[in-house]
């Protein structure tokens, strides 16, 4: 019901003769370029459609397209070239042992390659770039081990993890949390605790200290050693250096002695697969601590 | 300007108080909803931010932020507007009158409480801009039936011989969007005494479902709902007439029909299957022509005003609005192709484009309307300052910039490194190494949101300013300037 078609006097186009609240509508046609510019993007889907899978038959069949493209199939062939190319690292790592392959240059920068990645994505969210450790997670990056640092240590530990209790062989030990088990009493904690800082000289109270060694022969001694170097067996870590696990202000060794620690790493063993597992070894053996 | 005087008359029927409770909580949401955007923005790039805390970690955060700004912030600008559009041109008040419009309104923010509380509380359907659980869900069904019925009432007795384009809009966006809420809502709750529920969907479909949704919940309610905005508010602030009446029809009756298609794009390279995936992409391509005709219909229509870009920062935001339109509604087609998209998928370009069309399209043009709506609701002269009108508009579009060339570069750079592979086809960077190559543009997209925010406390203001009456001096001199010249 056009009622006032009036020409608008700027653009020289009329108008449809509507109005709302004064509104008026031009009635432009459509311009040239956008609408073959439409057109030429439903040529464009029509042309994809005949190419690629794209119509549903019914029963889970589609139109396959006349290029025959199948996203599962353009992952295979990925897939397949990738382990193609690798196969000529990877049947001579499978069979070589770890000491073979840091003996063998060509193999042990294959090892690298992916062990890094795999140390980066598995293991760096605890255990920090290279390995640089941090309260609670150990540095890898220097000799001081808790489990052993050999090829063959750091694989087990890889493979089983640490107190992990879904792994039978995990790596395990218990510190009895001395305060909480009344074992010790606040005094005799004091003690002991003087008597570790001075393994490492940083002792401030020599009188504490000496009555320390007591409780720490009868108490600490079977796990930690007579002098504090630590035991790999029970991953009891060396007390007669400056590295510390936890922390080596007084407070935190009070802490560590009262509540006891007990650190939980998984097992990587059936997360990653074997190749992985022997890459990640090296990789790790060769942050600066391997033995 | 003859027919306004004419329908005068009717002007004292339209229910405008229910408007201004709309403006107002536009506004209200919009400076929450932007501010725990900002917030959120710097949690990313200084995680300490989470306070340790749950009920201010990220995860529950997101969602209020998405949601004070999608729903809240634009939802009441759209409802709002709509009923103040159908109104004018229909000459027609509110169908239902004040008190059915009411229930609309606080129904409407009741529903905005409660879905924020839930998600502060870890009560979620984790479904993106879906999350509210079911009870939640039905409360928002009944209100949005409520406001359907006011809308198309309203039109039904409408004293114009014909529906105008912003009504259709408006009508796809109510009836859609309704649709779209139901459908991807379907779920059993666990009990009628507890909050969580369990799709009715499951899998690829599920994933299919959620994402038909979420595509046309930017379709039909950032795009639709704020078109519908666009054609009635620039025609107005220009006074000129529509470029094109037929580009209308078409691109509108286009634009409904492939939306609705293209959600498959969100799940290319998954299980989701081969042919599925290829309409979801063919379906975006030919999207983007009746998308354009929207910013052709706007933009046009200045012919013969271009001018008043110069001396009007409120159609400066409105046209820069149908700007960012443009330039998104470009970019969604583009990573909508299979190729393309197998570089952009999760990572953060997808929310530089999310965001170009939110901050810009969305946020600006709803700039522009409560500019233009304040003093014609609270019938004051004009906004108390131009000059904070432009402060603002620069910040703001500052801080678009600001936010969508560093979501560019870290999502681009994002992409190339997650597809990085060494000598032996082993990826070469971790995912922890390519979050903190992103450290510095995530902070320049917080400092960007921050500036949009910034911008939107100024308007606060200056809209507080308005309503209470006040103008500034320079204002009224160059109100006085304009007029001699004229």
């Amino acid at each position: 019901m056009p009622t006032k078609i009036e020409k608008d006097a700027i653009t020289g186009t009329e108008t449809t003769g509507h109005e709302w609240d004064g509104i008026k509508e031009l009635n432009t046609p459509l311009p040239k370029w956008w609408l073959y510019t439409f057109y030429a993007t439903i040529v464009f889907a029509v042309i994809y459609v005949i190419l690629y899978p794209a119509i549903p038959l019914g029963g889970g069949e589609y139109t396959k397209g006349v290029l025959g493209f199948s996203q599962r199939a353009v992952l295979e062939n990925e897939m397949a070239e990738l382990h193609s190319e690798r196969s000529v690292y990877m049947d001579r790592f499978i069979a070589a042992s770890m000491e073979e392959i840091i003996e063998d240059a060509e193999l042990q920068n294959y090892a690298m390659a992916g062990g890094r990645v795999a140390f980066a994505d598995n293991c760096v969210p605890c255990h920090g770039a290279g390995g640089a450790g941090g309260p609670g997670y150990p540095s890898l990056a220097d000799d001081d081990w808790l489990w052993g640092g050999t090829l063959e240590d750091i694989y087990t530990t890889l493979q089983n993890g640490v107190r992990w209790a879904d792994n039978e062989e995990t790596r395990t030990s218990q510190m009895p949390a001395f305060a909480v088990d009344e074992i010790l009493n606040a005094g005799q904690i004091n003690d002991v605790a003087e008597y570790v800082l001075s393994l490492s000289n940083s002792a401030s109270d020599a009188q504490a200290a000496e009555r320390g060694a007591v409780v720490f022969a009868e108490n600490c001694a079977v796990c930690h050693g007579e002098s504090g170097e630590g035991m790999r067996e029970l991953g009891a870590p060396k007390l007669n250096d400056s590295i510390w696990l936890f922390g080596g202000d007084k407070e935190t060794i009070v802490e560590t002695i009262s509540k006891s620690r007990g650190g939980v790493m998984p097992a990587w063993g059936g997360r990653l697969d074997d190749v992985t597992l022997k890459q990640l070894t090296i990789y790790v053996h060769s942050l600066g601590g391997g033995e | 300007m003859s027919s306004a005087s004419s329908t005068s008359g009717a002007a004292d029927a339209y229910n405008d108080e229910i408007i201004r409770k709309f403006v107002v909580a536009t506004v209200f949401w919009g400076v929450v909803g932007f501010g725990a955007g900002v917030f959120i923005a710097f949690q990313l790039a200084f995680p300490a931010l989470n306070l340790d805390l749950e009920w201010f970690s990220f995860g529950r955060l997101r969602p209020v932020h998405t949601s004070a700004v999608i729903f809240a912030f634009g939802g009441n600008a759209l409802i709002g507007t709509s009923f103040y559009v159908a109104q004018r041109t229909c000459r027609a008040s509110l169908f239902g009158g004040n008190g059915l419009a009411s229930f609309v309104f606080w129904g409407y923010q009741l529903f905005i409480v409660m879905a924020a509380v839930g998600y502060v509380l870890g009560i979620t359907q984790s479904r993106e801009y879906a999350e509210p659980e079911w009870y939640v869900d039905i409360w928002i069904t009944i209100v949005w039936v409520a406001y359907l019925l006011v809308f198309v009432g309203t039109i039904m007795k409408r004293k114009e011989p014909h529906i105008y384009v912003a009504n259709w809009f408006y009508l796809a966006f109510i009836v859609t969007v309704a649709l779209l809420h139901i459908v991807n809502n379907l779920a059993v709750p666990v009990s009628f005494t507890g909050a969580k529920s369990y799709s009715l969907f499951a899998g690829v479909r599920d994933a299919l479902t959620q994402w038909w949704y979420a595509h046309n919940a930017v379709g039909f309610f950032l795009t639709a709902g704020f078109l519908g905005m666009m054609y009635y508010f620039i025609p107005k602030r220009v006074n000129r007439p529509i470029y094109s009446y037929r580009l209308s029809i078409i691109h509108f009756w286009s634009l409904i029909f492939l939306y609705i298609w293209a959600g498959p794009h969100h799940l290319h390279y998954t299980s989701l299957p081969d042919w599925a995936q290829t309409l979801g992409m063919v379906f975006s391509i030919m999207l983007w022509m009746p998308s354009w005709g929207g910013m052709i219909n706007g933009l046009m229509t200045l012919s013969g005003a271009w001018d008043k870009l110069r001396t009007d920062p409120v159609l400066r935001f409105m046209v820069t609005g149908v700007g960012f339109y443009g330039m998104s509604t470009f970019e969604g087609p583009v990573m909508s192709i299979k190729s393309v998209n197998a570089l952009s998928h999760y990572t953060d370009w997808t929310i530089g484009h999310v965001h170009s069309g939110t901050l810009g399209w969305v946020g600006f043009i709803t700039f522009g309307v409560l500019y233009f709506l304040v003093p014609v609701l609270w019938k004051r002269k004009d906004i108390y300052s131009q000059r904070l009108i432009s402060y603002h508009f620069w910040i703001s579009t500052i801080g678009i910039v600001l936010y969508i060339v560093s979501m560019w570069v870290s999502g681009i750079m994002q992409g190339l490194m997650w597809r990085a592979y060494d000598s032996f086809g082993f990826l070469q960077y971790s995912f922890a190494e390519t979050v903190d190559a992103m450290h510095p543009f995530y902070v320049i997209r917080g400092l960007g949101g921050f500036l949009f925010f910034f911008g939107s406390l100024i308007m606060a203001y200056n809209l507080w300013r308005t309503c209470r009456g006040d103008i500034e001096p320079e204002t009224v001199s160059s109100r006085q300037s304009a007029t001699a010249q004229a």
